[in-house]
C-alpha cells in the first residue's frame, strides 16, 4: 500500500514480546475506557459531548510505544485514545471529563480539550484540522533546541480537506520539521462518507504534493502500524523531516454519542465490528505464544479496577471554585 | 536635570530596535513571518531588516504565504518554550488565521487550566489613506479586544512603539500589536534608551480642564493637532493616548473625565460597536450625574475602506472632526 518506499517484510521494525503486550495493554485500556464512558453517559451520571474512539484502538497504541515521555502529541476531539496511549493519568482524565477541579485542566477544558504536558499531551482541539499547525510549532521548538524529540499530529480523514492540513504539510516539509502527521481514516467525516468528501482515493497520495513520504497502512493491524510509525519517528528524530501516515480504521459508534448512524449501512458496521481489532490481536498474542490467557486476563482486570477507581475519584471530586471562571484568562490570576 | 540622549527614529526603526534588544537579551526570542528575513528584504517595509543577519536565519525565519501555518508554528513554539514575534503582514490577513488566534492562542491558557501559555506577539500593519482599498486597510482591533485572552496594543509614536514592544515580547500572553502605516515613516526625537512600557497604561500627554480627548494609534496624532486648534479658542484639552486597548486603563480615563466632565473618543475603526462604545458605556456607568455633556464618539462611517482618494479621506476621522466634536460638548 506504500506510495513511497517504506521497509517491508523482514526489514520492517518488529515489536519485541514485551512491546507487543504493552500495545495490547494500551488498546485494552482505550477499549474499556470507551465502554465505561458510554455506559456512564447512558446512566445519566455524567453529561458530556462524547466522541467514541471504539474501533480505533490500534493506532495510538502502536504509535505511542515508539515515543518517549518528552515527545509531544496534538490531537482532536476524538482523541481520548491518543491521550490514554500517551500516558495521561486516568484519575485526572476522568475528573476533567466530569468537570472537576482535580481534572487535568481543573475542569475548564472538558473532554474536547484534554491537556497534560507532563505526559507530552499538549493539545486537544475541538476544531477540525487545527492539531497540525500547532504540532509544527512544537516540532520547530524541538528542532531549535537541537533535541531529538518528535511531535505527533493526529487528525481525521475529514481534516485532510481543510486548509490547515495543506499549509501544515507544506511548512513541515519545507522546514524539515520532526513531526509525523497521523490521519486516522475512519471513513467518515462526521456524517459524510469518505468518497463523497475527498478528491483522492488515498489521503497518503497528498504527501507527494508536499515532497514528503506518505503511506497508507492498516491502522487496525498493530504490527503494520508499529513498523511504519517506528520508521517515520526515527526519520523525524534523525532530522529527515515529516511523514504522512494514513491509518485505515473504522469508528464503531458514529460521530458523536447518540448518533443514529443513518449514513452508514448496517452491513458495513457489523462487518467492521466483526473485525474488532482488540479481540483479534488478543487471540493472536495467545496463539503466537507471546502472552498467556492468564497474563492478559490479569492485565484486563487491573485496567478495569483502575478505571473504576478513576471514575469514583472523579465523581467524588469537587467542582472548580467560582474564582476559576476568570482565572487563567491571562497569566496574572483573576484578570477579568 | 540631566539631558536624556535622543535620536530621530521612525516607528519602523523603534520596533526593529525593540525586537533586536529582546533577541540580544534572550536567545529564546524568535521571529517568523512572510519576508521577514534579509534574503527577502527584512519585511515589506523593513521592520525586521538586519535581524536575520545579526541573529541568524534560524531565529528570524521567512515563511511562505501561509497565515494559519505561521500562527500555528508561533503557538506551538511558544508552548515549547520560545517567545515568538510573528508577523502577519496586514491586519486584514489575520482573517485567514482567526482560528489559530481566537480558538487557540487566546484560549489555550484557560482551557488547559493554566498549563499551556502562549507568549507570542502578533505584529501587523494597517490603516486607510494610502490607496490600498478595502482589504488592506481595516482597523479590526475591536474584534481582538472582544476576545478574552488577547492583549491589544496600538502605539502612536516611536518611543511608545519601542517600549510597548519590549513589554509585549516579555508578556506571557498573546499580544496583538497594531502598527499604523500612516505613522510608520515620520521620524521623532526618541530617547536612545527606552524602558519597557507596561501594557494597559495610558499616557496623559497634555493636562487640561474643559474636555478629555481619548484616542490611540495614528488618530491620536490628529487628536493632538485638534487640541492645539482648540487651544487657540481658549479650550483646555486633556489628551489621553490609550496605547493599549485590552486591557485598557480605566482608572486614568475615568479620573480625567471626572475632572473635565466632557469626553471625546476618536479612532479610525468604524464607530459602530467600536472601542469608543466600550469606553463611553464605562464612563456613563462610572460618572452618571457628573458628566456635563453627552460623550462624543468618532470613528469611520459603517462602510468599507474605499479606494478613491476623496472617499478615503472622508472615511478617516479628521482633525476638524475632532475639533468640532470637542466644541459640541462645550456648546
Amino acid at each position: 500500500m506504500a506510495t513511497t518506499s517504506f521497509a517491508t517484510g523482514a526489514n520492517a521494525a518488529q515489536p519485541d514480546a514485551a512491546t507487543q503486550i504493552e500495545i495490547y495493554r494500551r488498546m485494552n485500556l482505550i477499549m474499556q475506557n470507551d465502554e465505561a464512558s458510554r455506559k456512564i453517559i447512558r446512566s445519566g451520571r455524567l453529561m458530556m459531548p462524547y466522541y467514541s474512539q471504539r474501533g480505533q484502538e490500534v493506532i495510538p497504541s502502536a504509535i505511542s510505544v515508539n515515543l518517549n515521555d518528552d515527545d509531544k502529541i496534538c490531537t482532536i476531539y476524538r482523541g481520548i485514545h491518543d491521550m490514554l496511549a500517551k500516558g495521561v493519568p486516568l484519575r485526572a482524565l476522568w475528573a476533567e471529563i466530569a468537570g472537576k477541579v482535580t481534572g487535568t485542566c481543573k475542569g475548564k477544558g472538558g473532554p474536547m480539550h484534554i491537556t497534560h504536558p507532563a505526559s507530552g499531551a499538549i493539545l486537544t482541539t475541538g476544531i477540525v484540522g487545527s492539531s497540525m499547525p500547532i504540532a509544527n510549532g512544537l516540532a520547530w521548538a524541538a528542532k531549535l533546541d537541537k533535541t531529538r524529540q518528535v511531535t505527533i499530529a493526529n487528525f481525521g480523514d475529514g481534516a485532510s480537506n481543510i486548509g490547515a492540513f495543506h499549509e501544515s504539510l507544506n511548512l513541515a516539509s519545507l522546514w524539515k520539521l520532526p513531526v509525523i502527521f497521523v490521519c486516522q481514516n475512519n471513513r467518515f467525516a462526521e456524517h459524510t462518507r469518505y468518497e463523497n468528501g475527498t478528491s483522492v482515493d488515498q489521503i497518503s497520495k497528498r504527501a507527494a504534493g508536499y515532497g514528503m513520504p506518505g503511506i497508507t497502512v492498516d491502522g487496525n493491524d498493530p504490527y503494520e502500524m508499529y513498523a511504519v510509525a517506528n520508521e517515520a519517528i526515527n526519520r523525524a528524530r534523525d532530522g529527515e523531516g515529516p511523514t504522512l501516515i494514513e491509518a485505515m480504521t473504522f469508528r464503531f459508534f458514529g460521530h458523536v454519542f447518540g448518533d443514529d448512524d443513518f449514513y452508514m449501512t448496517k452491513e458495513e458496521k457489523s462487518a467492521a465490528m466483526a473485525a474488532d481489532p482488540v479481540p483479534l490481536y488478543r487471540a493472536k498474542l495467545i496463539a503466537n505464544g507471546v502472552a498467556t490467557e492468564e497474563t492478559l486476563a490479569a492485565l484486563e482486570t487491573d485496567i478495569a479496577a483502575q478505571i473504576a477507581d478513576a471514575i469514583e475519584f472523579a465523581l467524588a471530586s469537587a467542582p472548580p471554585p467560582l474564582e476559576e471562571l476568570t482565572r487563567d484568562v491571562y497569566a496574572e490570576q483573576g484578570v477579568a | 536635570m540631566s539631558a536624556i540622549e535622543t535620536k530621530k527614529i521612525t516607528i519602523i526603526q523603534a520596533i526593529n530596535e525593540a525586537i533586536s534588544e529582546a533577541m540580544a537579551a534572550d536567545p529564546k526570542v524568535i521571529v517568523l513571518g512572510e519576508d521577514v528575513a534579509d534574503r527577502e528584504g527584512g519585511g515589506v517595509v523593513g521592520v525586521t531588516r538586519g535581524l536575520s543577519t545579526k541573529y541568524g536565519d534560524e531565529r528570524v525565519r521567512s515563511t511562505p504565504i501561509t497565515e494559519q501555518a505561521i500562527m500555528g508554528a508561533a503557538i506551538g513554539a511558544a508552548i515549547g518554550g520560545y517567545k515568538v514575534v510573528a508577523e502577519i503582514m496586514l491586519m486584514n490577513f489575520t482573517t485567514v488565521a482567526m482560528d489559530m488566534i481566537v480558538n487557540h492562542a487566546a484560549k489555550l491558557r484557560f482551557m488547559s487550566g493554566g498549563q499551556t501559555g502562549v507568549p507570542i506577539v502578533i505584529r501587523m500593519m494597517t490603516g486607510a489613506g494610502i490607496s490600498s482599498g478595502g482589504q488592506h486597510s481595516d482597523f479590526l482591533e475591536a474584534w481582538f479586544a472582544h476576545t478574552p485572552g488577547l492583549k491589544v496594543v496600538l502605539p502612536s509614536n516611536p518611543e511608545d512603539a519601542k517600549g510597548l514592544m519590549l513589554s509585549a515580547i516579555a508578556d506571557p500572553d498573546p499580544v496583538i500589536f497594531v502598527e499604523c502605516t500612516r505613522a510608520y515613516f515620520t521620524p521623532y526625537e526618541t530617547p536612545v534608551n527606552v524602558a519597557p512600557i507596561p501594557l494597559g497604561k495610558a499616557k496623559v500627554t497634555q493636562q487640561g480642564t474643559d474636555v478629555t480627548i481619548i484616542s490611540y494609534s495614528e488618530i491620536f496624532l490628529r487628536a493632538t493637532a485638534a487640541a492645539a486648534e482648540l487651544a487657540k479658542d481658549g479650550i483646555s484639552v486633556e489628551l489621553i493616548d490609550l496605547r493599549t486597548i485590552s486591557p485598557w486603563d480605566r482608572e486614568t480615563v475615568i479620573a480625567s473625565v471626572k475632572k473635565t466632565g466632557r469626553a471625546v473618543i476618536a479612532h479610525e475603526a468604524v464607530k459602530q460597536f467600536g472601542v469608543g462604545a466600550e469606553i463611553a458605556a464605562t464612563l456613563q456607568d462610572e460618572l452618571f450625574g457628573q458628566l456635563k455633556a453627552p460623550i462624543k464618539r468618532l470613528g469611520a462611517p459603517f462602510t468599507s475602506v474605499p479606494f478613491s482618494g476623496v472617499l478615503e479621506q472622508a472615511f478617516i476621522v479628521s482633525v476638524a472632526d475632532i475639533v468640532a466634536a470637542a466644541k459640541s460638548t462645550l456648546a
